[in-house]
């Protein structure tokens, strides 16, 4: 039994200490939003924040996240930089299949939380971690300026 | 595809029908053509697509055509609320629910691909749009006894300007249900379309930004167990033992299923799934296949390929021509295996029940997975429940019904509900594969340079042969050569040959882009090839052999946008080259321009991509434009660095550090144009892909003077350099 801080609130899941974040939110919790992609930090889909630190939740064990703060896709919007991630989005149009975009959205604001401003350069060192088999690449890049861009 | 011809040449009056809803409301029945089109005998009329207005006013679009990332839940609707005059956001679209009498009775209509949605849905949901709407005046006309030649229907009520009148249609519904099915219904002029053709942002969007989306791997169900599979790594093995003890010693774990070929540990979670499957270490027989490789595959395909095949195409006598021209240019093309990898990796939720069977899943083909779930339960097709899901990716590979077999076959043996989740490595390991492909290719050329002969034989797996056997006819997978038969040039003399090689044991599959993909990167290659044996610039030797006005219109302004001929600037040793393709597939007319550097590793980066489509009435360019973005990447991604091989039988990659994927630090800048055309539309998901490999391909022609016969890229030019 660990007990965890999700969106806020002290969550308790009953499930050993070394079970994988991801597999806690998804089938401990029931909370979908949080994606399997490869199960190997490979491919980003599992994106959560963990203290404001993008983080792969599918490597990271529930004994790794005691005593922090986890946010998840779904309560990422609740903040101001998640919104604004969330409304370029949809502004620019970003999603495709959508299978990806809830480990692209919390990278983005991750991102967008420790660099107001980023260059391109730095959305290809936050972002290259997470795969997009749709490749929206150029939107989502697009969609992170704009985001800056409302933030400012 | 073939199976499913964009135009059905029945009279639209066979495709609609009308009456009231259940419940209250009017209810337009119209039937998309499918696989019915390709049928000699379309039978009686069979809906398969159903507006219902609603006395809230509300339209609800019930179809089995699936969302995937395409673009189609947002593209339908704009054609319906365009005829109907509501907004867009009133029409609200469902999948297909779980009852017979949405079945298509011809199994293989329900099918979502080969960018045939829209080219499909384009006359009848306008036509079903405008009837409701024609009936909506009428009704309102009867309520108030006036001419209906008078009132005007407008966001989402008809209105009365000279009595000062308005009626909601939710009003009119019940009149309209019991009046009769008005025929020759006039669509709008195109130039007053307020929703059809404007970039309209997706629908679906608000639920993939915040979690709420629900794909197949999201369901959720009281009492729900978790269940990941091992299949045996070897093609064809069978499992000769577990050690069920140690995967039951797991906390969590609850049950080992063994199937012939397969075991599935059953537990409260993924992770201890994940867990019991390592720990029961399966055995396996490996049967014949064990020592199947990559180089025995290929082996095959070229002994085969060098006798003739089938006839797909033939114009004048291209072996007589083949002799008198001034020259001749020889090439064998090979094109490896390549996994799907969607991203939400696969899965089918099965709940079997005293009453049936109820499957949760995302699939391009409900009616498929319906038949094959009750086939493999032995129950009736009718006592199956398919609940479809958005896509989290199709790519062919949601065509597909294997995963559906397999978890119906696990629930059997499982008491309550099962979701069953292939790990990333299953998902390699046990795809079913686009084929390799082996092309032999030949031409004739006049003392000019010009082509005055063509022979293309193509050997490869045949995935219609099995998917849909009375489209294989007489030796020919239509699909195969598709891309290699309609040519946008003018070749006087020309022979293509199919020759069906199946790969011993490796199940294949359609791939984004089918037949076209591979014909592309053959075809467009080796025209390549031609203009720099004739010495001449790749643009101008087409533009001299192209035949078609709209082919030659997008190639000259691929030209034009991607700064065609100017100098291209490199870093000190690095190469930099563009390439070009131009393909006319799917019913669109398509070029690209590729703009690479090759660093002196060998290392190929693309800078930037120009694209020029013209796809018809481009029904919403935002997705035309998404849908070249993505789909160029995804041909990148494979011409750059996929192939699946095989050792010792069995699949050497298994996750996303050795099948790689393009990402952000690598994807090239996107220019995308989109001709204006009144033509009908033409697809958009596929073709981006079929014409970006080809122009990578090239471009790394300009750039190095290595011609890339054999795909991936990174491997020939790492080969060449060692």
């Amino acid at each position: 039994m660990a007990t965890i801080n999700l969106n806020g609130r002290d969550v308790a899941v009953d499930l050993p200490d070394d079970t994988p974040l991801l597999w806690a939110l998804r089938d401990g919790l029931n909370m979908t939003g949080t994606k399997f992609g490869c199960g190997i930090a490979m491919c980003g889909a599992c994106t959560v924040h963990v203290d404001g630190q993008a983080t792969r939740s599918c490597v990271t064990p529930l004994s790794a996240v005691k005593g922090k703060k986890i946010t998840t896709v779904e309560a990422v919007g609740e903040a101001k930089v998640g919104a604004a991630v969330q409304a370029a989005w949809q502004k620019l149009d970003v999603v495709q299949c959508g299978y990806c975009q809830s480990g692209q959205i919390m990278s983005a604001t991750a991102l967008l939380a420790s660099n107001p401003k980023p260059t391109d350069a730095d959305i290809d060192a936050a972002m290259s971690g997470n795969v997009c088999r749709c490749a929206t690449y150029v939107r989502i890049r697009a969609a992170i300026h704009e985001a800056a861009k409302s933030l400012a | 595809m073939h199976m499913i011809a964009p135009n059905t040449g029945l009279s639209r009056r066979s495709f609609l029908k009308m009456g009231a809803a259940a419940g209250g409301g009017l209810l337009i029945e119209l039937s998309l053509p499918g696989a019915r089109a390709l049928a000699a005998d379309a039978g009686p009329f069979a809906p398969n697509a159903f507006i219902r207005i609603g006395r809230d006013g509300t339209v609800t679009l019930v179809m089995h055509k699936v969302e995937m990332g395409q673009g189609t839940y947002t593209a339908i609707p704009q054609l319906i609320a365009e005829e109907l005059e509501v907004p867009l956001d009133a029409v609200t679209l469902e999948h297909a629910p779980p009852d017979p009498k949405y079945a298509e009775p011809l199994i293989g209509a329900q099918i979502t691909g080969g960018s045939t949605s829209i080219r499909g849905a384009w006359k009848p949901m306008r036509e079903a749009g405008a009837t409701a709407r024609v009936l909506l005046v009428q009704a309102a006309a009867k309520k108030w006894n006036t001419d209906a030649a008078k009132l005007v229907a407008r966001d989402g009520a008809v209105i009365d300007a000279t009595g000062g009148r308005r009626a909601p249609y939710g009003e009119l519904v019940d009149i309209a249900a019991t009046l009769p099915l008005p025929t020759g219904v006039a669509l709008k002029d195109p130039k007053d379309f307020r929703l059809v053709g404007r970039p309209v942002r997706r629908i679906d969007a608000a639920g993939k930004v915040n979690g709420s989306a629900r794909f197949g791997i999201d369901t959720v169900l009281p009492g729900m167990k978790v269940a990941t599979v091992a299949a045996s790594p070897v093609f064809g093995g069978t499992l000769a033992g577990v050690d069920d003890a140690a995967a039951l010693k797991v906390k969590g774990v609850r049950q080992v299923v063994k199937l012939d070929n397969a075991v599935a540990v059953v537990a409260d979670h993924m992770w201890a799934a994940k867990q019991g499957l390592a720990a029961c270490a399966p055995r396996w027989k490996d049967g014949a296949h064990a020592k199947l490789d990559t180089a025995q595959i290929f082996a095959q395909l070229e002994k085969s390929s060098e006798s003739p095949g089938a006839v797909a195409h033939k114009a004048g006598d291209a072996d007589a021509a083949m002799k008198a021209g001034a020259r001749r240019v020889d090439a064998v093309y090979r094109q490896p295996m390549l996994a799907h990898a969607t991203m939400e990796p696969i899965n089918c939720t099965v709940d079997l029940k005293a009453d049936g069977l109820d499957i949760w899943v995302g699939t391009q083909v409900p009616g498929i997975a319906q038949a094959v779930a009750a086939q493999t339960a032995g129950l009736k097709p009718e006592q199956v429940r398919i609940h479809n899901h958005l896509l989290g990716g199709g790519f062919g590979r949601r065509l597909e019904v294997d995963f559906i077999a397999q978890a119906v076959a696990i629930g059997r043996q499982v008491r309550g509900p099962v979701k069953v989740v292939w790990t990333r490595e299953e998902d390699i390991q046990h795809d079913m594969y686009r084929p390799p492909y082996l092309d032999r290719i030949s031409a004739a050329v006049d003392a000019k340079g010009m082509p005055v002969a063509w022979t293309h034989r193509i050997a490869g797996s045949s995935i219609m042969a099995r998917f849909f056997p009375p489209a294989f006819k007489d030796g020919v997978d239509p699909d195969a050569v598709d891309g290699a038969v309609e040519l946008p040039y003018a070749i006087p003399a020309m022979r293509v040959e199919y020759l069906r090689v199946e790969p011993p044991a490796v199940p294949t599959a359609f791939w984004r882009g089918v037949g076209p993909t591979r014909n592309g990167f053959v075809v467009e290659g080796f025209i390549d090839e031609l203009a720099a044996a004739a010495g001449q610039d790749p643009v101008a030797y087409r533009r001299a052999l192209v035949k078609d006005g709209r082919a030659r219109a997008v190639l000259d302004l691929v030209a034009e946008k991607s700064g065609w001929g100017t100098p291209l600037k490199a870093a000190d040793g690095v190469r930099a080259g563009r390439g070009v393709a131009l393909m006319q597939v799917f019913g669109s007319h398509i070029a690209q321009v590729a703009e690479v550097e090759v660093n002196a590793d060998n290392e190929v980066r693309v800078r930037r991509v120009t694209c020029v489509i013209d796809c018809g009435f481009a029904v919403n360019p935002l997705t035309v434009a998404a849908q070249m973005e993505g789909g160029i990447m995804f041909g990148l991604t494979a011409a750059l660095w996929n192939e699946i091989t095989l050792a010792d039988g069995r699949v050497q990659q298994s996750n996303f550090h050795d099948v790689r994927m393009m990402r952000m630090n690598e994807a090239p800048r996107i220019d995308v144009h989109i001709v204006p055309s009144g033509e009908a539309p033409g697809g958009v998901g596929e073709p981006g892909t079929s014409v970006a490999i080809p122009a990578v391909v090239n471009a790394v022609f300009a750039a190095t003077g290595q011609r890339i016969r054999t795909l991936p890229i990174a491997g020939q030019l790492a080969a060449k350099n060692t």
